[in-house]
């Protein structure tokens, strides 16, 4: 039993590249390998979110949830606005009551009195999916339910998401949930349906203080390009390397 | 004598096999990679239609101005003149033939969700006429005094 | 009107500022999914040990060890199914993987692994089925009738018994044994993949989590056959004394090669131990050292909320405690036991520590979310994601083995 240990190991390495075969059994069967282009050509959807405009209506969120079919009394919101309370003592008071869907309609937050004098800042921060160029929640689909189209929006494929939940997990801005009666993940699309129509997202149309604003990187006469490219603006959790698309004016460093 | 070692290994690929086959019947022919790449475009190419077609709800200011003329001009030349009208009465749908009428939502809540006064320093909110809900007539309807439509008109 | 669940919001306390869509969506299936992955893994390579490595002081433990390793297989997919939104398209990650994704691994790796197991099993009684169909032939009765059967199919026609052909055999277990083993590390490396990937996750994210959760799957491995072992050797003891006495020669006879056996691989036992724990701390000292922006939430985490449940629980008394138990000299059965099971608590735990512990804290670093696993299901979700369904997920392999050792007897020991 010489060189057995030698010839066990080369049929062990053998074997097991044999055994990776069927793996490339997939690509050969694969159907329609097809480099389509989905969606708008020319297009690359962008959304402007102005934190000095926002008041917190919340008429957003109720928009959103009625026009995408989101159960409007489930905890669960496609989009949704913080408040963002700093005082004298260097505080940040944070609150989102479901999302904000109803508006901020009391000053206490999380049932603190805050003494108004005490306020050195305090504004709104709508958020919703950055539809990142980079997205890690694609990344981590186990069966290609979600993806993203060729003008940069990310969408689920709610006929063949498993539920795993690893899109949820993945995603650093908190954006995916389960959706209660479908039972797969979902999250903000833009409003594919109507930007692919040429009409505004529900958000944006709802808005009434033009807090919100969707436009087309590629597209250089675009009001909202125009101010992404000559205006300060900020995104959020840059240090993942995600590429959020979402470009936020007036983003403050207390924002989470 | 024939060698026997092999039989479980046709076993296994007899497996992948069946299972090829079955994935030939479960997987839709537009499943693959499209657009971008593998990472990012590994999809039913459908499931992009599939949304497209998704129903819109609001349809926006312009559509309920071609019957609720005079209540949209009346509107356009008011502080309100911003928010849509289904901001307050929600969204059109199918209206007017279903449902034929919209929800006239009269809770002091919904006014409150900008008119609650809120000192917030560099905050549009902090700038919008506002009052202290629990200290301005509570319990009462706001519509009583104000006109949503024109607020800058008294209700007579 | 029917209820409406979000997934989540049931077993999720929210504590200070937490994002509205933020549950704890990963709950007790998956603390339970890399436990079962892990002993079977482990169990795994214990076998193999005695298979490649020639630990012929590890023989009855293979073959045991073996078995139950394919009763563990099906149950590693159990906790999956109880915890997927929609269980029936569970099938789609071996008809389109993705295989950016450390989850699509899984029907590769999982198939793969499983197709050894079951080969190796295969050649380590294939000479048992032949003989077993000889042996029925002719005995009458629908028990032995369908055994015979049941047997002859799985020789699958290969009815050599020569010494040639035996030795084909021998030298195809070893084949396998050896290949099983880095699979049966990829299958649960990757496990530690899917959480180490993550780079949304303060907590997960790090390149030593595969490390980590190989080194301690086997641990639980080893942990389990032992502990399996050493109970079914009690019974058997418990049964001679009942027939025979105390002081018969048959009970000191098994009492000898118990203690042997437990004494061998609980040195195994060790040095793994030794090497999870190593790398653990090891992670935890990089991310204080550091101090990235999480640092901050992970701190109140791990030294405040979760403080018992990580130093007392899981390292205290699952890796210190049965450390210095098995290292004290004159190793008794009892104290091998408790060693053991403090061992498989152990493990649990850090699975727990590491899933849960992930979410307990929100993305905006600010907020806390506590987990109440339901303990008295009231609906099927409460049932799958609690106590209920993770105990069943642990009660199957049990199950199985009681049936599958049947058909592959393998708790046989050797007269001296």
């Amino acid at each position: 039993m010489d060189c057995s240990r030698r010839t066990l190991l080369k049929s062990a390495c053998a074997a097991t590249a044999v055994a990776t075969l069927p793996v490339s059994a997939f690509r050969l069967f694969s159907p329609a390998e097809c480099r389509a282009e989905t969606g708008k050509p020319g297009t690359r959807w962008i959304f402007l979110v102005d934190t000095e405009k926002c008041v917190g209506c919340g008429l957003c969120v109720k928009a959103c949830k009625l026009e995408n079919e989101v159960p409007y009394d489930a905890p669960v919101t496609r989009t949704w606005v913080e408040r963002y309370v700093i005082t004298s003592d260097g505080k940040s008071h944070i609150d989102s009551p479901l999302g904000g869907r109803d508006g901020f309609t009391s000053p206490k937050i999380d049932g603190e009195e805050i003494n108004p004098k005490n306020i050195t800042k305090a504004f709104f921060v709508p958020k919703l999916c950055n539809q990142c160029d980079n997205p890690p929640c694609v990344q981590v689909c186990p069966v290609g339910a979600t993806y993203q189209t060729s003008d940069g929006v990310v969408l689920v494929d709610r006929k063949w998401c498993i539920g795993c939940g690893y899109c949820i997990m993945a995603c650093p801005y908190g954006v995916r949930f389960f959706h209660p009666v479908y039972k797969v993940a979902e999250k903000c699309t833009f409003c594919y349906h109507r930007i692919s129509k040429g009409e505004k997202t529900a958000c944006v149309q709802a808005c009434p203080f033009e807090a919100r604003r969707i436009g087309n990187l590629r597209d250089p006469e675009d009001p909202v390009t125009k101010i992404v490219m000559t205006q300060r603006v900020g995104v959020l959790k840059d240090e993942y390397g995600t590429k959020p698309q979402v470009f936020y004016l007036g983003l403050d460093r207390s924002v989470r | 004598m024939r060698n026997h070692v092999l039989r479980p290994l046709w076993l296994a690929l007899a497996a992948v096999a069946a299972l090829l086959v079955v994935r030939y019947f479960m997987v839709p022919k537009d499943f693959g990679v499209n657009g971008r790449s593998f990472t990012y475009g590994f999809h039913r190419l459908s499931s992009v239609t599939d949304w497209q077609k998704f129903p819109d709800k609001y349809k926006g200011r312009e559509y309920c101005k071609d019957c609720h003329e005079e209540k949209a001009s009346e509107n356009g030349a008011s502080k309100h003149r911003n928010i849509q009208c289904e901001n307050c009465h929600g969204p059109a749908l199918g209206h007017p033939d279903n449902p034929d009428k919209l929800p006239i939502d009269r809770s002091r809540e919904l006014c409150l969700r900008c008119h609650t006064k809120l000192a917030y320093p560099g905050s549009q909110r902090g700038q919008l006429k506002g009052i202290d809900p629990e200290r301005h007539n509570p319990g009462q309807h706001c519509a009583e005094c104000h006109n949503p439509h024109h607020p800058d008109q008294e209700v007579g | 009107m029917h209820e409406l669940i979000i997934h989540g919001a049931e077993w999720t306390d929210k504590i200070g500022f937490v994002y509205p869509n933020e549950f704890i969506y990963w709950s007790i299936q998956i603390v339970m999914y890399p436990y079962m992955t892990g002993l079977v893994a482990g169990a795994f390579v214990l076998s193999s040990l005695y298979h490649v490595f020639d630990q012929k002081d590890l023989k009855e433990m293979a073959r045991f060890s073996l078995v139950f390793s394919l009763c563990l297989l099906p149950v590693a997919m159990m906790p999956l199914m109880l915890h997927l939104q929609q269980p029936l398209r569970g099938i789609e990650v071996m008809m389109t993987p993705h295989f950016t994704s450390a989850i699509a691994a899984f029907g590769i790796v999982f198939s793969t692994y499983a197709v050894i197991v079951m080969s190796e099993i295969w050649f380590v009684y294939r000479v048992f089925f032949v003989e077993q169909t000889r042996a029925l032939k002719g005995q009458s009765g629908l028990a032995n009738n369908f055994k015979r059967i049941l047997y002859n199919v799985l020789t699958l026609g290969a009815y050599e018994l020569s010494a040639e052909a035996v030795a084909k055999d021998k030298k195809a277990v070893r084949l396998l044994a050896a290949i099983g083993i880095p699979v049966a590390g990829f299958l649960h490396g990757y496990a530690g993949f899917i959480f180490g990937s993550v780079k949304a996750n303060a907590l997960w994210m790090s390149p030593l989590m595969p490390v980590i959760f190989i080194m301690s799957a086997v641990v639980s491995g080893i942990a389990l056959c032992m502990l399996t072992y050493l109970i079914i050797m009690e019974w058997q003891k418990f049964r001679a004394i009942l027939a025979k006495g105390r002081g018969d020669a048959s009970v000191e006879l098994l009492r000898g090669v118990e203690m042997d056996l437990m004494t061998k691989t609980s040195k195994y036992l060790l040095m793994f131990l030794v090497a999870a724990i190593t790398l653990e701390m090891l992670d935890l000292i990089f991310r204080g050292y550091t101090a990235m922006k999480s640092w901050d939430v992970l701190r109140e985490v791990m030294f405040k909320e979760d403080f018992v449940k990580i130093f007392i629980l899981q390292y205290g008394l699952g890796n210190v405690v049965p450390f210095i138990l098995l290292l004290i000299p004159g190793l008794t059965i009892r104290r091998t036991a408790i060693a053991l099971v403090l061992v498989l608590f152990g493990v649990f735990m850090m699975r727990w520590n590491v899933v849960i512990g992930g979410q307990a804290f929100s993305l905006s670093f600010v907020g806390f979310m506590h987990y109440d696993l339901p303990i008295i299901p009231h609906n099927l979700e409460t049932y799958k994601e609690g106590l209920l369904g993770a105990l069943t997920v642990v009660a199957t392999p049990f199950v199985l083995f009681w049936g599958v050792n049947k058909l592959l007897p393998s708790l046989t020991f050797r007269k001296q």
